[in-house]
């Protein structure tokens, strides 16, 4: 079986065609990314968070944060239950460890701006 | 009056971006003039990532891609000034600004470049029938309020337009707790990129309308409530109304560059793009006068704001140093079927090197077509397109000789294979 898919690895937006039968072979793709994501879409689907955190002190009441690297799809709202609970204070520098091995998930959470 | 070489209105992405070129290429009194409290420009609100997959080789959030830039600008101490207003620029290359310290002040520079940015299309340029209560909001004022104040502006949220801000804000809302509802657009395909329809609408199951829009926004004080319906060719179909109770109606339906100061200052605007028609230096109908990024036409790709400003920067250095030529024969670059605008609009070789990159957009979704390109009328080469969108931007890239090949024009139109 044959499962169409646009490729979400970057903002390109490939068109890829996943062959389910043949071991997830991939077409459609214009880079090593997006075969990595056809494959993983159908087996194991992650996405990369990105969300903010509070901060006292700062320039702004919120600093963003991200996830240092992709987690199970069905994981996010339990990483954004864990991101209401921290409160940074001013000054903090970018991609400063806000998290570390959030959730059990073997990713950190860090700031993606200085503030 | 102090005097610069170059004067940048804006520090987003191409302001940051335009004014390292030009200290790159020895030009080094420059001034960045920047209307927010910090550079970045509306990189900083855009905490999603996505960004820098061709500048930098690595996928990046806004924010982190501004602070690179920004890093980069006070290593090389250019000057730059905040909560700074430019209120008029002038054809002398005279700039006015005005803050808090210093006043309202008034600058001479050899060349300006215009990096506004753009801005969105709000409820009052759709029309919507019905009261104008709170509640109502473009989709980036939204994504200010939770991204950098910390608001959720709505508990049960409609976006109408599938711009890629929206389909962005429909996520960010859903990871905050807020119930999205739904996205309608008026046109049967989206206007965002396929990627954001994919991870920001389908991974949380939030249905997109197409050929769908708001036709009546109910409440008096507060939105309680809208009205969306099918629409056949622009035009509301009778018996097709669905109502939904919603606090928050986000906008997502378009992007206009900012030009009110180049318009003032006598520079001529494209129809199409609401940006200054430039030339193949990126130079406005003003001599001296450049502009880039957003406030020339809208990106879709920050990476793309930043290698086009990089190269008008270039260009600004090369006026100031005088290495430009201005007064040289140039070919228009026409739009013809399919294709709905080219920048830059016209093209000197004279100041080409080897190539020079067009961007465009596209009328409609195509399926297996070709970019037929001519010159004069002359077939001078076909280009291959598997899929193309309005809502995707589309680059040719002509080499020098084949701009010396064409005496008045050269077109670029779409045709079925």
């Amino acid at each position: 079986m044959k499962q169409e898919l646009i490729c979400i690895a970057c903002p390109m937006g490939c068109h890829l065609e996943v062959d389910i039968d043949d071991n997830y072979f991939v077409t459609g793709n214009q880079c090593k990314r997006g075969e990595i994501y056809g494959k993983k879409e159908l087996t194991n689907p992650t996405r990369l968070i990105t969300s903010t955190v509070k901060i006292k002190n700062g320039i702004n009441n919120r600093i963003p944060v991200k996830s240092s690297g992709e987690v199970p799809k069905d994981k996010i709202f339990l990483v954004m239950k864990e991101l209401e609970r921290i409160e940074l204070y001013s000054p903090v520098k970018m991609n400063e460890v806000v998290i570390e091995n959030v959730c059990g998930l073997g990713v950190n959470i860090i700031t993606t701006r200085s503030m | 009056m102090k005097n610069y070489d170059v004067v940048i209105i804006g520090g987003g992405s191409a302001g940051l971006a335009a004014a390292l070129e030009v200290n790159k290429n020895g030009v080094k009194n420059i001034l960045v003039i920047e209307r927010d409290q910090e550079l970045g420009g509306i990189l900083l609100q855009c905490i999603h990532n996505g960004f820098g997959l061709k500048v930098f080789k690595e996928e990046l959030t806004g924010p982190e891609y501004a602070e690179r830039f920004v890093n980069m600008l006070k290593e090389e101490g250019i000057e730059f000034k905040l909560n700074s207003m430019v209120t008029k620029i002038n054809k002398d290359k005279t700039v006015e600004y005005a803050n808090s310290d210093e006043g309202f002040i008034q600058i001479q520079a050899k060349a300006i470049i215009i990096t506004t940015g753009c801005y969105e299309r709000n409820a009052g340029a759709i029309s919507i029938p019905g009261n104008r209560p709170s509640g109502v909001l473009t989709a980036g004022t939204a994504q200010k309020y939770l991204n950098i104040d910390g608001y959720l502006v709505g508990k049960k949220v409609f976006i109408l337009g599938s711009g890629d801000i929206g389909l962005i804000m429909a996520r960010r809302m859903t990871l905050e707790g807020a119930e999205v509802i739904g996205v309608a657009e008026i046109l049967p395909f989206s206007g965002g990129l396929q990627r954001n329809i994919v991870q920001c609408l389908e991974d949380y199951n939030i249905p997109l309308y197409l050929s769908h829009t708001v036709t009546e926004i109910i409440g008096k004080d507060k939105i309680e409530g809208i009205k969306v319906q099918k629409v056949d060719n622009f035009v509301p179909v009778p018996n097709t109304e669905m109502e939904f109770e919603v606090d928050a109606l986000l906008l997502s339906v378009g992007l206009i560059p900012e030009n009110g100061i180049s318009e003032a200052a006598g520079i001529e605007l494209h129809p199409r793009t609401k940006g200054p028609i430039v030339n193949e230096s990126y130079q406005t109908n003003i001599e001296g006068v450049f502009a880039c990024g957003n406030a020339l036409h809208v990106h879709d790709l920050v990476d793309f704001v930043t290698t086009e400003s990089r190269k008008a920067g270039e260009k600004a250095a090369k006026y100031v140093k005088g290495e430009y030529k201005d007064n040289v024969e140039r070919i228009n670059l026409v739009a013809k079927n399919g294709i709905s605008y080219i920048v830059p609009q016209m093209v000197s070789s004279e100041n080409v090197d080897k190539t020079i990159e067009l961007f465009m957009r596209v009328t409609d979704v195509y399926k297996n077509v070709e970019f037929v390109i001519k010159q004069d009328g002359k077939e001078l080469k076909r280009i291959k397109k598997k899929h193309l969108a309005p809502a995707e931007m589309e680059k040719v890239i002509l080499t020098k000789s084949q701009i010396e090949g064409a005496n008045k024009e050269i077109t670029i139109e779409v045709e079925a294979l």
